[in-house]
């Protein structure tokens, strides 16, 4: 009787059906538990590590060298620079209200370390369609290293509120 | 009606009490009016949610799109905030005065600011509701910094939180004043136990939301320059995750209420589920870490460590009481008589009671879907795929809608008879409830799990990314899964409107005592 007291002396040893439930439940927490640490073994595709702090104007100027430096297009109304790093493993997205500038021309089979970061408020990264997704803070330099193995084009899309034109904040990055 | 005056101990006042007729518990007057208040203020969080959630649901129908950009994304504030905060913690307040006083036969310590309590949490929610439709926060329930949101919103926020906080001491108070006056035999009801799981994880929840939220009030008021986005992330998932937990042990101790209530089932082994209620103390806040798997600047092995060894703590207090619970009214009904094949004891169960089909739904839809998806949602690689996308959004409306509100709303059919007095309303349509509610909030979870696994986003408002400047064409199979989850929001809201029109039309009947457990004959 959940809502009623107890009987005086409910500390009783568990029934053998209750133990084989727990036990069972404890060996499969268990068993996730190092799993957990398997997977980041046996998996390819893992979380990335690496942030360094830093501040938004110093974070602008950085990629805003990057964007000078390789830069090969415009596209769209407000003319999105189109950068091809030509073999520079170091690249630049900044995240800003409401878009994702460079579009990134990379190479397949080539490793580079993507920095991510924001110069306003929090944004959502979300690569498509193969889903990935990070959180992209201002104020940290998120860096996030990666071989592109598949050619094609991938989307950028923003997927953490990022004020009222939130669903206008698109990008890409083209592995050729 | 059996009126008994008691001397209260501490103030010289005296505490009127009256016997109930079917439990025979013992009910203070004064607590009994904090609950029907509570329990009434969360009623009408829940009628202004769940009309934004009509609205918000029918804007992510494709076809539908109803509303424009910057009220969806205001009225999605409103939604989180009346749902996830003030519908549940108003009703967790009458629960825990209920838990306290009603089953401990005691009496409410500090009634004077239990109504301070009310008083601050109303004022809150009255100012964020407030400024949330002026269009002063449109910044999501989780506010994040730098975002900014009017100063009156963090001020409303951290007042409701203050009177929440309230609430729990007194909540504790009362239990240590029941102890002592020797109010009951032995040991505290399981339910009692649940709900003070409830509420020490409250305790240091809501101590993490201060410091999450008064630095940002403070930056937003001009008195310190900044505020890092990283801690206030930490910070604030400490309160907005164990916030979580503690709905999650309310809802259990109400599953066990209810099991009480309508199989008169018993805990199989009381020592086993208040272990259980003990792990979530120890270990579930650790598992806030799930919320920033992919955030820059936390090490490998915080993110690991906290969701892994210590979540799963969590996870067998969880399985445990997916045991004992079934099992409890398992034996129950087999000691009724029945005993009829491996499953003759469910089909016999009282499925024409409001509050069975509603303990049953609530635990599937959680069981099922909720709490699986959130263990799948707390791996690092499989995050990194879900981070942010409507699979977040199905895996809380599987836990917090289909299987908190869902078991919240079951325990209100009891509520109503036993505490309120009144007979309740529309009867014939009280049974279909929790049928069309859970069956519409699960169609709903699945459907926003499956367009996530598809790209959707959350918060979004147009996954066509029609005015973008760089065009995105996601998977068309994502528009299916997106219709199905509006088909679900009509259904769902459908059992919302039922249980509202249920709720308030039973506070205009005729007051009467109640005349049995069952709230279809009382
Ligand atoms: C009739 C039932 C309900 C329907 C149809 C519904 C529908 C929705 C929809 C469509 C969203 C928007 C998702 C997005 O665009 O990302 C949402 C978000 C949300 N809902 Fe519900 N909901 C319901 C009930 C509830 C309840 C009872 C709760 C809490 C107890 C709740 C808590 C939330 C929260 C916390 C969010 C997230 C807000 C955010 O992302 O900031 N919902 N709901
Ligand atoms: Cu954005
Ligand atoms: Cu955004």
């Amino acid at each position: 009787m959940a809502i009623f007291t107890p009987e005086r002396n409910w500390w009783k040893p568990l029934g053998r059906e209750e133990k084989l439930w727990v036990g069972i439940a404890a060996v499969w927490c268990v068993f996730m538990f190092f799993m957990l640490f398997g997977w980041y073994y046996l998996g390819t595709q893992n979380l990335p590590t690496v942030a360094r702090r830093i501040t938004t104007a110093q974070y602008k100027t950085l990629a805003d060298a990057f964007v000078t430096k390789y830069k090969v297009g415009e596209e769209g109304a407000t003319k999105v620079p189109v950068v091809d790093p030509k073999g520079d493993p170091e690249i630049y997205l900044v995240a800003q209200k409401w878009q994702w500038t460079p579009i990134l021309i990379l190479e397949s089979g080539k490793k580079y370390n993507l920095h991510v970061s924001s110069i306003d408020v929090q944004h959502g990264f979300s690569l498509q369609p193969i889903n990935i997704n990070l959180q992209i803070l201002p104020g940290y330099d998120f860096i996030v290293e990666f071989t592109p193995t598949t050619k094609g084009e991938y989307s950028l899309i923003c997927n953490e509120f990022c004020s009222i034109g939130h669903h206008l904040m698109t990008g890409r990055i083209t592995v050729k | 009606m059996a009126a008994v005056a008691t001397p209260n101990v501490f103030s010289g006042s005296r505490n009127e009490y009256r016997v109930c007729p079917v439990t025979t518990l013992k009910v203070d007057a004064a607590a009994e009016r904090l609950i029907i208040w509570n329990a009434v203020t969360a009623i009408v969080a829940l009628t202004l949610g769940g009309t934004y959630a009509l609205l918000i649901g029918l804007t992510r129908w494709p076809d539908v799109h109803l509303l424009s950009a910057p009220w969806f994304y205001r009225l999605l504030t409103a939604h989180g905030m009346n749902m996830l905060v003030f519908w549940m913690v108003f009703f967790e307040a009458a629960g825990l005065y209920f838990g306290a006083c009603i089953l401990l036969n005691a009496r409410l310590v500090g009634v004077k600011l239990a109504w301070v309590a009310y008083a601050l949490m109303l004022v809150g929610a009255v100012m964020v509701n407030y400024i949330i439709l002026a269009g002063e926060a449109d910044v999501m329930f989780s506010a994040y910094p730098p975002l900014e949101a009017s100063p009156l919103f963090y001020i409303g926020y951290i007042l409701f939180a203050v009177g929440a906080i309230l609430v729990c001491c007194i909540f504790i108070a009362t239990i240590l004043v029941a102890k002592k006056e020797r109010r009951y035999e032995g040991s505290m009801p399981l339910a009692v136990f649940g709900l003070l799981t409830a509420a020490i994880i409250a305790l240091f929840t809501l101590a993490s939301g201060a410091i999450a939220l008064i630095p940002t009030l403070l930056w937003r008021l001009g008195i310190i320059p900044a505020m890092d986005p990283g801690f206030y992330r930490v910070t604030f998932w400490g309160f907005g995750h164990s916030a979580q937990q503690v709905n999650l042990s309310a809802m259990i101790a109400i599953w066990y209420s209810i099991a009480t209530l309508t199989v008169g089932a018993k805990p199989v082994n009381e020592k086993l589920s208040r272990f259980a209620f003990v792990f979530y103390i120890l270990f579930i806040n650790l598992g806030s870490m799930h919320h920033l798997l992919v955030d820059p600047g936390l090490a490998s092995v915080t993110k690991f460590f906290n969701t892994s060894y210590a979540m799963y703590l969590a996870v067998l207090g969880s399985l445990i009481h997916a045991y004992s619970i079934p099992a409890a009214i398992e034996s129950a009904m087999r000691a009724k008589g029945y005993n009829k094949g491996l499953f003759g004891w469910l089909l016999n169960a009282p499925w024409k009671e409001p509050g069975f089909v509603s303990l049953i739904l609530s635990m599937a839809i959680f069981g099922f879907i909720g709490g699986p998806t959130g263990v799948v949602l707390g791996a690092g690689q499989l995050n990194l795929l879900a981070h942010n996308t409507w699979r977040i959004t199905g895996h809380f409306h599987a836990t917090v809608v289909g299987g908190t509100t869902l078991a919240f709303m079951g325990f209100t059919y009891y509520v109503i008879p036993l505490v309120f007095r009144r007979p309740l309303f529309a009867k014939p349509i009280v049974i279909w409830q929790p049928w069309v509610y859970g069956i519409g909030v699960a169609t709903m979870s699945i459907a926003m799990t499956l367009a996530g696994t598809f790209g959707a986003p959350r918060r979004h408002w147009d996954v066509t990314f029609t005015n973008a400047i760089i065009p995105v064409q996601l998977p068309s199979l994502m528009n299916l899964f997106l219709t199905l989850a509006g088909i679900g929001t009509l259904l769902a809201v459908t059992g919302g409107i039922m249980y509202v029109v249920i709720c308030v039309g039973s506070l205009f009947m005729p007051k009467r005592e109640a005349r049995s457990l069952s709230p279809l004959e009382a």
